[in-house]
């Protein structure tokens, strides 16, 4: 049947549109959590929302699963592959069909890269918010699908709020549009129900996207503190005094020593943790509010606070933060990363929390964190010679996420579940909400064929190993995405 | 109306429950019961009652919207949210309230001002000295004010959701952290869907810190085109308004303009008189808005029109307007969130519902509103670029237009609604495509 199905697809894509070759598809077998791996039985790299149609089409006669992959840069398995089934790659549909300024709006192909869109908008002084780290390869359709935030995400919100109109292919095949592009279509709002489903739902085809004004200033500090608890409390003092900053990010003091070997980022020396707050808007607001969030760091016991003045600076600053994943690499052999969410004011007793536990499992852990909406990024760090180590410290990375869970926070904040964490759903909601989402999904996609067994617990899929990195994904090495 | 007696599971589920009067009647159809639940585990219990009695069920908050969208086919239950009314979690340190769907959206306004913060939501307020409803019902209509253009709409700003399903099932969704994505997002699905899928019960929403300060900087224009040029001057402006409405009481009236700048108070002093530089024609500062911001000027027994439509289209949609009302021989007021691409246009109750018809099918049909044309490859771009929905009308005009006109995935929709809600006993009818 597969060998019908290889000969029909070569019919819709062209044969340049089909790579059956069983050492050309191992490139396609995971996306950046390198430890689920899987290759696909076909891929095909439609170039029209037509010919995903049509591939929908023939997948669901033929009763075949089928996943889509943008550019391959999700970190929870999204875009795992089935031995069993079909990956339909968007990374020929990379145009940017419309700018329209006066309205504020774009309507893309799903493979353009994020970035690209803020480039096509930047002559019109606009640009797209969503700011994902892999922000430079990340394919938008890749952003729809897991609601992609990114570090500015505190103030200007996910993709979810900057998306108008999907034009999607249903997992029967058809196509259809959901939104009109206003933002008040009627009926029920799919558009935001689809956004964030991890490709469960359907194909997205075309977005229509809402471009931002860009911002007349922004300004970027670091302030170094003794411990996270100081830089907490000047967190808590800025969210406090009614400033709203774009981002607002902690290191703590191992991932600060793994930034500094990896990439020299010449943070304070001896810092126990590194703030990093970026204000944005109107020049004159930009300029009292910095001169506020400094006196509310140095009130918080900031041992030292620079300020970037240029953008070569402002680089210099992220730089450190920006490289902190990869840069565990240089002071462990392996890492589990974990993206769990808790409330802001919690922070403070689940970082505690996280050291003695941490102390107990004798596992060191680092953290980074999206300290503004209470992201935490905890990064375990273990040497994967024996099964016992990665054995604990995926007990360890569970506790974590069982922490954020009873302090009212997510499994999830901004990576997805994906493949990878979709044995924790049950940790956070009951059976009835599963069985409640499970209704959307049967709404969409009754034969289930579509990204099967991802986000909602399944028994284990192929290849699948608990979450564990051995080393930087080939593109994050290479310097060409970073990660968050 | 004579008085029904309660059937016995039903008097059992909830302790205030009871025969509905004339005043429960939704959109002129009658309910025979009303049911008052005081918890979630109550409301629980009404609707598997109301499962196993096959009634059909409309949730209701203050009532305040509930002449919004299609009559209701059957309605035999109301489920009355006001005694869910409670405050369940507000940590000001996190800028998040968990609360109850009935409680006030003024009481709610009440209690978090009293940390300096909002929920951002300007809704107007009724006409007739009523409130803005209730969180639930707010929720269920998607209604929104002026800052949307800023803060979005309520979808935007609900961040958890639990509620009640047809068969009793009570199921949430989302949590109490503005970052998260575990899970599909049930919230945005019964945002806006008027009571179709099920009961909200509790809602998270992301709070705001209250603006210290906040200026209106108004000028008439001359016409649309003047409109759309001061419109895209405001958020062309690196100044950040928070809200940019229009009013117009007449065609032949100039088009009067107001930009809300929020903020510290020096910042709003600076922007604002940047501002009215920028705007120049004699626009004027003031500390408060002007007597027509956020007022459609909708009378409760006639036509209110909402036009969404892609904000650069402006000029487009207004000239579309007065060509459709002219020909019907309207001249409706219109107003609204110019730059965020929602206007509202009022006609009189008195106006003939052939009349109302005929501008509702006009404008819809409208270059700026209508089929859009391809947006790709394909020759398949949105089906429209906007839409006319008619919010609230007299029975007469209800049954001269449908009411929510063409909507995208109207299929995806009817699936959704047989998946939550097989028995379609959920205000049956009330949602577009008769969903």
């Amino acid at each position: 049947m597969m060998d019908t199905l290889a000969k029909r697809l070569g019919e819709i894509c062209g044969a340049d549109g089909v790579v059956s070759d069983p050492l050309a598809r191992r490139t396609y077998q995971c996306d950046v959590l390198t430890s689920h791996r899987c290759s696909p039985r076909l891929v095909v790299l439609p170039q029209t929302a037509g010919q995903v149609a049509e591939i929908v089409t023939e997948c669901a006669r033929a009763g075949v699963p089928f996943v889509a992959r943008g550019s391959g840069t999700g970190l929870s398995g999204g875009a795992l592959p089935r031995t069993d089934g079909v990956l339909i790659v968007t990374s020929r549909m990379r145009k940017i069909i419309s700018i329209d300024p006066a309205s504020r709006r774009a309507i893309v192909e799903p493979g353009v890269t994020n970035l690209a869109v803020t480039k096509a908008a930047e002559p019109f002084g606009l640009f797209y918010a969503p700011d994902p780290s892999s922000q430079v390869v990340c394919s938008v359709g890749g952003n729809v699908a897991e609601n992609s935030g990114g570090a500015h995400c505190l103030k200007h919100g996910f993709t979810v709020h900057h998306v108008t109109g999907l034009q999607i292919v249903t997992p029967a095949g058809q196509l259809t549009w959901l939104g009109d592009g206003t933002g008040g279509s009627a009926g029920y709002d799919l558009l935001g129900a689809f956004t964030g489903s991890e490709g469960t739902l359907g194909i997205v085809t075309k977005i229509i996207v809402k471009l931002t004004k860009a911002p007349e200033a922004v300004t970027t500090l670091l302030a170094a503190f003794e411990t996270t608890g100081h830089g907490g409390a000047a967190v808590s003092a800025i969210i406090g005094a009614g400033i709203l900053p774009g981002a607002i990010e902690m290191m703590d003091a191992l991932a600060i020593e793994a930034a500094e070997a990896a990439v020299a980022c010449r943070y304070p020396a001896g810092a126990g943790a590194v703030l990093i707050v970026e204000l944005d808007g109107p020049e004159a607001d930009v300029e009292r509010e910095t001169a506020a969030v400094r006196a509310l760091c140095e009130q918080a016991g900031a041992t030292e606070i620079r300020a970037a003045r240029d953008a070569a600076e402002r680089v210099a600053i992220w730089k450190g933060r920006k490289s902190a994943f990869a840069a565990v690499g240089r002071i462990s052999p392996a890492y589990i990363v974990q993206d769990g969410v808790v409330p802001r004011t919690a922070l403070p007793r689940v970082l505690d929390r996280i050291a003695e536990l941490s102390a107990e499992a004798g596992i060191r852990v680092a953290n980074v964190f999206h300290a503004g909406d209470g992201n935490l990024h905890p990064l375990v760090l273990f040497d994967d010679a024996t099964p016992e180590a990665c054995e604990a410290a995926e007990v360890l990375s569970g506790a974590i996420l069982d922490l954020c869970i009873e302090h009212g926070g997510s499994i999830t904040g901004e990576h997805g579940v994906g493949a990878d964490k979709s044995r924790y759903m049950p940790r956070m909601f009951g059976a009835d909400d599963l069985a409640t989402m499970q209704l959307l999904r049967c709404a969409f996609d009754p034969a289930g064929l579509c990204n099967p067994g991802k986000i909602f617990p399944t028994p284990r899929l192929c290849g699948e190993v608990p979450g564990i990195r051995r080393a930087p994904h080939p593109l994050v090495a290479a310097g060409e995405i970073e990660q968050f | 109306m004579a008085a029904e007696p309660v059937p016995g599971p039903l008097a059992a589920a909830c302790g205030e429950v009871g025969p509905a009067s004339d005043g429960d009647a939704v959109a002129g159809v009658p309910p025979r019961y009303v049911a008052r639940p005081a918890s979630v585990a109550e409301a629980s219990a009404v609707l598997a009652a109301a499962a196993g009695l096959g009634l059909a069920v409309l949730p209701r908050g203050t009532g305040t919207r509930l002449a919004w969208g299609a009559p209701p086919r059957r309605c035999d239950l109301v489920i009355d949210t006001l005694r869910l009314d409670r405050v369940l979690e507000h940590e000001a340190g996190d800028l998040v309230a968990r609360v109850q769907a009935g409680i006030r959206i003024d009481d709610l306004a009440d209690v978090l001002g009293l940390a300096g913060q909002q929920l951002s939501l300007d809704l107007p307020a009724a006409p007739g000295g009523a409130g803005r409803g209730t969180v639930g019902g707010v929720l269920a209509t998607g209604a929104a004010g002026p800052r949307r253009l800023r803060y979005g709409t309520p979808r935007d700003l609900a961040i958890g959701i639990t509620v009640v399903l047809a068969d009793g099932t009570v199921a949430h969704s989302g949590g109490k952290v503005v970052k998260n994505v575990a899970g599909y997002d049930i919230g945005k699905l019964f945002a806006g869907s008027y009571g179709t899928l099920g009961l909200i019960v509790e809602a998270a929403f992301r709070l705001h810190p209250r603006p210290a300060a906040g200026a209106f900087v108004t000028r008439d224009c001359a016409g649309p085109a003047a409109a759309q040029e001061l419109v895209a001057a405001a958020v062309g402006s690196p100044l950040a308004p928070s809200a940019v409405e229009i009013s117009r009481p007449d065609r032949g009236a100039p088009v009067r303009a107001s930009v809300l700048l929020e903020g510290d108070k020096a910042g709003v002093a600076e922007r604002s008189a940047l501002l009215r530089e920028l705007l120049g024609g004699g626009a004027s500062i003031g500390a408060v808005p002007p007597a027509w911001w956020g007022r459609s000027g909708a009378a409760a027994n006639g036509t209110l029109l909402r036009i969404a439509f892609w904000a650069g289209e402006l000029a487009a949609v207004l000239d579309a307007l007065d060509a459709a009302a002219s020909a019907a021989g309207l001249d409706p007021p219109v107003g609204g969130s110019a730059a965020a691409g929602v206007i509202y246009a009022a006609v009189p109750g008195s106006a003939p519902a052939a009349s109302v018809a005929e501008l509702v099918t006009a404008l819809r049909a409208s270059r700026p509103l209508g089929p859009a044309g391809p947006a790709g490859g394909d020759g398949l771009g949105p089906p429209s670029r906007g839409s006319v929905v008619v919010l609230h009308a007299p029975p007469a005009v209800r049954d001269a237009v449908d009411v929510w006109g063409p909507v995208p995935s109207a299929g995806l929709m009817r699936a959704v609604k047989d998946q939550f809600d097989p028995g379609h006993r959920m205000a049956p009818g009330r949602m577009a495509g008769g969903i």
